[in-house]
């Protein structure tokens, strides 16, 4: 388990306990979170479930495959940060992970 | 905002049906939401019903949209195992196949579609299945063991999902298309042969332009399908993979427009303005095509959906997306954005052989549709050059040495 900060664009913070195995996509879908649409349920095939990793949890977070680097390639308002947050998959060593969620999806 | 004595009734809990119901409560909707659903469980997801079920990884809980303590916690009145029989519009009541009836303000129809069943003798017999729920893929699943012979009727998405599956699991897999070639419905002929080439290559057993005489069984389970030559092919699972239809009847009996699905404009509202529709059910406007099209997709479905609750809550009406759509199989990511309607010429970006490539189904110099086989950014920048028509250079399209983005410049 561990706790995952969600900020929507408009400042509005979701604390959720996310069990460990799902990815941050899926701890937002969940629970209903607005801001991460993730059309295709996790098979990193739309770029719907863009978020900006704070800093301090980048490298915790791990790298982004081929497959994640070509689509952000192509997402709007991709940052240095910017992740699809299907993933990246929450374990106890993200506890406290906050990400920051982007104006629109589409 | 929605008043409390608004009531939102919606027939179905598939992907559309219960997106529809947590998009409503996250837009500030406080009025009473009712969802009637057919399947005992919870919305869930399908697309990997045909890939990460058969595979072991996934189950009911990592498909689940939501968990089922949401729909008690958001006053979401959510009834499985039960479908709707009658609507009476004049009274604006629903009545439901457990004796219950239901007053809308506001209903929406969500019954998705149904698997076409094989118009041939021995499609009862036990082993004779179709891919559509949870349970379907259950079933399915516990036939595709090293040694066992999965039959699939029907050389479509679904069909060749499952021949992956079935492949990576140690299945073996025959494939049978009615047409002289696979995904003719959905898709030009340059993909048609990669993809074919690419399950031969992995041990699939194709039966092109098949003309089946009726599938055959001892004992009241399937053995075999007998095609019009003679030969019988064995096999211990027949799965039937050829089309749909939209569960749009009760929509029909009570009058509203359908047409190979229930008739909705652009805030998927039916004819009669308390009903919308939405998902597999519907037939809707296409506004990049400037046509009327069933989608029969995921992301039409949550498009849809994100219509209708800004519909109900006020919002304004979302931009169009592009049509899109997906497909996995074995290590091959399919990305299809657009629909290839009113082209004049298609264009192959990248070698086929490679494992990597694009089609784009150009109009004059226009992108009406591309079909990305592992190429994410031909994708991705084809979704967004037919939604701005953009005139493209097609040199520097057919060029891979162009980037994607130096082509749309």
């Amino acid at each position: 388990m561990a706790k995952v900060t969600y900020i929507e664009n408009n400042g509005t913070e979701h604390v959720i306990d996310v069990k460990a195995g799902l990815t941050v996509m899926e701890g937002a879908v969940k629970n209903n979170v607005p801001g991460i649409d993730a059309d295709c349920g996790g098979a990193c095939a739309c770029a719907t479930c863009h978020v900006y990793v704070d800093a301090a949890w980048e490298a915790k977070t791990g790298t982004k495959s081929a497959m994640e680097e070509s689509m952000l390639d192509f997402a709007e308002n991709v940052e240095p940060n910017s992740r699809l947050s299907c993933q990246i998959k929450v374990s106890d060593e993200l506890d406290g992970l906050v990400v920051r969620l982007p104006e629109s999806q589409h | 905002m929605g008043s409390v004595s608004t009531h939102v009734v919606v027939l179905g809990a598939g992907h559309a049906g219960g997106t529809l119901v947590a998009l409503l409560r996250q837009y500030g909707f406080d009025g009473p939401i009712t969802m009637v659903g057919d399947e005992p469980v919870v919305p869930y997801q399908r697309p990997p019903l045909s890939k990460a079920w058969l595979k072991g990884e996934a189950d009911a809980d990592s498909l689940a949209l939501k968990p089922l303590e949401f729909y008690a916690e958001n006053q979401i009145d959510f009834r499985p195992n039960v479908s709707a029989v009658t609507l009476k519009r004049a009274d604006k009541i629903v009545e439901l196949s457990d004796g219950a009836s239901l007053t809308y303000d506001i209903l929406v129809i969500a019954t998705g579609m149904r698997p076409n069943k094989l118009p041939l003798p021995g499609a009862e017999l036990s082993g004779v299945l179709s891919l559509r729920s949870a349970a379907d893929a259950e079933e399915l699943k516990g036939h595709l063991l090293p040694g066992h012979h999965v039959a699939i009727i029907g050389g479509g998405y679904i069909g060749l999902e499952v021949a992956a599956s079935a492949r990576t699991l140690g299945a073996e897999a025959t494939v049978f298309e009615r047409e002289g070639r696979i995904l003719s419905r959905s898709a030009c002929e340059v993909l048609s042969t990669f993809f074919t080439d690419y399950h031969r290559a992995r041990g699939v057993t194709f039966e092109l332009g098949a003309k089946i005489d009726s599938l055959v069984g001892e004992g009241g389970k399937v053995t075999g399908v007998k095609m019009a030559d003679g030969r019988i092919i064995p096999a211990d699972a027949v799965l039937v993979g050829v089309g749909g239809k939209p569960n749009d009847e009760i929509a029909a009996d009570a009058g509203l427009d359908t047409a190979r699905g229930v008739v909705v404009d652009l805030e998927a509202r039916t004819s009669d303005p308390a009903i919308f529709a939405i998902g597999d059910c519907s037939h809707r406007p296409l506004p990049h095509y400037d046509r009327m099209f069933g989608p029969e997709s995921v992301p039409s479905a949550l498009e849809q959906a994100k219509q209708v609750a800004c519909a109900i809550t006020g919002r304004p009406a979302p931009t169009p997306e592009v049509p899109w759509n997906w497909s996995d199989q074995y290590d091959l990511k399919l990305q299809i954005a657009g629909l290839p309607f009113d082209t004049d010429q298609i264009l192959v970006r990248g070698d086929p052989a490679s494992g990597k490539f694009a089609i784009f189904h150009l109009k004059g110099d226009q992108v009406q549709s591309v079909e990305a086989v592992n190429a994410p950014p031909e994708y991705m920048m084809g979704r967004q050059l037919i939604g701005n028509r953009k005139h493209v250079n097609l040199d520097r399209l057919a060029d891979p040495s162009v980037s994607m983005k130096e082509v749309a410049a």
